[in-house]
């Protein structure tokens, strides 16, 4: 058993702060007092694991794991697609990715989702699935619609889907949001810029990936996801003392 | 110039958003789709220990419930083993130490079932009291909020314990233990988490 080491310090500046007025609610939901910073003990390098007997294998395709017998939801038909790694570039394997849309008009099958658009009968609406070994994970599904929200008197979500990765301590719990290449509601939308830098913004936007396409049946993006590294132990600072 | 560093940036994070619930418990956005849900069951039937129910609310910055919270739970067992490689010991059959709820969509009310937690190594020797890990996503939270619950009546393991010491300001301290009652001879934890304001909860930076 090599030496437990810490994650990397989560850089603070490049995700977005609690309190963002723009983004309404998060108000009167943000911490007025700073984070206490705590230094990792096996409490945050260690984490749940998750095998294929948590899910079924059709759990990542969206365009079968909510249709009728023969039908399948409407809209374009998309591979998400991509590679879990940590920030030293090494890829995340066996690790829960989990993923949650609205359908191809911009609803969402929720209770509380009153938008007019309408419930699309053959589309759920989620879907999770394992890393494999090389920490590449992928989905079928349809592009989301944009949808209106309530924050602005008119402010519409770009195209996302909502994504969240475990990795194999709790201190990598993440979970954010992935746009569309090309979207230009990304550059208008109050929750996007909820984060600080432009360079953080471009690292949620999935390309176009022609290579992965499938011709004449889907369309493929590519999102890459980055969760927090650990040190080496070159020069131990050991957790549990010598 | 200088050579590049070529770590990655960690992905930013977002908001998990008003309908959290149906990529994380669709049961509760009111649709039926996987055959197992995760989270439901922490401890399992094997594990040894003080059978708990925590429950509790999580309040705004103008002291109203927040109805469309999920929080998830990651603790040690009896022994204080967490079920992972890098944690020394073993744990029973079916802990998974790994828990998920969401509060009650009316009242905001959350609670879940487990074992007490043991103490834990912590770090240059020392030892960490009972608690179990917490983290808290919700519409209008743009990166998740990490806390720790703590239980009130382990004072002594509470005094000794370095995270809770790390806190400057004694009287936030409490917003870390939980209450313990006995209803009807279920032992009952509360830990109400003020998201800001006055008793503001302590949030970790881990
Ligand atoms: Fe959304």
């Amino acid at each position: 058993m090599s030496t437990p080491a810490e994650y990397y310090q989560r850089d603070r500046e490049w995700h977005p702060p609690a309190y963002t007025h723009d983004y309404k609610t998060s108000v009167a939901r943000s911490p007025q007092y700073s984070l206490i910073s705590l230094e990792n003990t096996v409490s945050e390098i260690t984490g749940p694991r998750f095998g294929h007997g948590d899910i079924d294998p059709i759990d990542n395709d969206l365009i079968l794991n909510y249709a009728q017998p023969g039908q399948s939801p409407i809209g374009e038909r998309i591979i998400l697609h991509g590679r879990v790694l940590d920030e030293n570039g090494r890829p995340v394997p066996n690790t829960l990715v989990e993923a949650w849309q609205a359908n191809a008009g911009g609803r969402y099958r929720h209770k509380k989702d009153t938008y007019l658009a309408p419930i699309d009968p053959n589309f759920g609406g989620c879907g999770r699935t394992l890393t494999d070994e090389n920490g590449y994970y992928f989905f079928r599904t349809v592009k989301p619609g944009a949808y209106p929200w309530r924050n602005w008197v008119n402010n519409w979500r770009p195209a996302h889907v909502h994504m969240s990765i475990f990795g194999s301590g709790f201190a990598q719990r993440l979970i954010t949001q992935c746009y569309f290449e090309g979207d230009p509601l990304i550059a208008k939308c109050p929750i996007v810029k909820t984060i600080p830098s432009q360079a953080a913004i471009d690292s949620l936007v999935a390309a176009l990936d022609l290579n992965a396409t499938i011709p004449l049946d889907t369309i493929a993006y590519k999102f890459d996801i980055v969760l927090r590294g650990r040190r080496s132990t070159l020069f131990e600072n050991r957790l549990e003392g010598n | 110039m200088v050579q590049k560093l070529d770590y990655l940036k960690e992905t930013p994070s977002q908001t998990a958003g008003p309908y959290v619930h149906i990529g994380l418990a669709p049961g509760a956005a009111g649709f039926d789709i996987y055959e197992r849900e995760l989270g439901w069951d922490i401890a399992g039937p094997n594990a040894t220990g003080e059978r708990i129910r925590v429950e509790g609310l999580v309040i705004d910055g103008t002291g109203s419930p927040v109805k469309d919270v999920l929080l998830e739970a990651w603790q040690a067992n009896a022994e204080g083993v967490y079920p992972h490689p890098e944690s020394a010991g073993e744990t029973e059959e079916g802990f998974r130490g790994w828990g998920r709820v969401i509060t009650n969509f009316e009242t905001g009310e959350w609670a879940f079932e487990t074992i007490k937690p043991g103490s834990t190594p912590g770090r240059n020797g020392t030892t960490q009291a009972p608690h179990i890990n917490l983290w808290i996503v919700a519409r209008g939270i743009n990166i998740g909020l990490n806390t720790r619950l703590y239980f009130e009546d382990e004072t002594e393991a509470n005094a000794a314990d370095p995270v809770i010491n790390t806190i400057e300001w004694e009287k936030r301290r409490a917003t870390l233990l939980a209450k313990r009652s006995d209803k009807d001879g279920q032992i009952v934890y509360r830990f109400d988490i003020r998201l800001q304001g006055e008793n503001e909860t302590v949030f970790f930076d881990i």
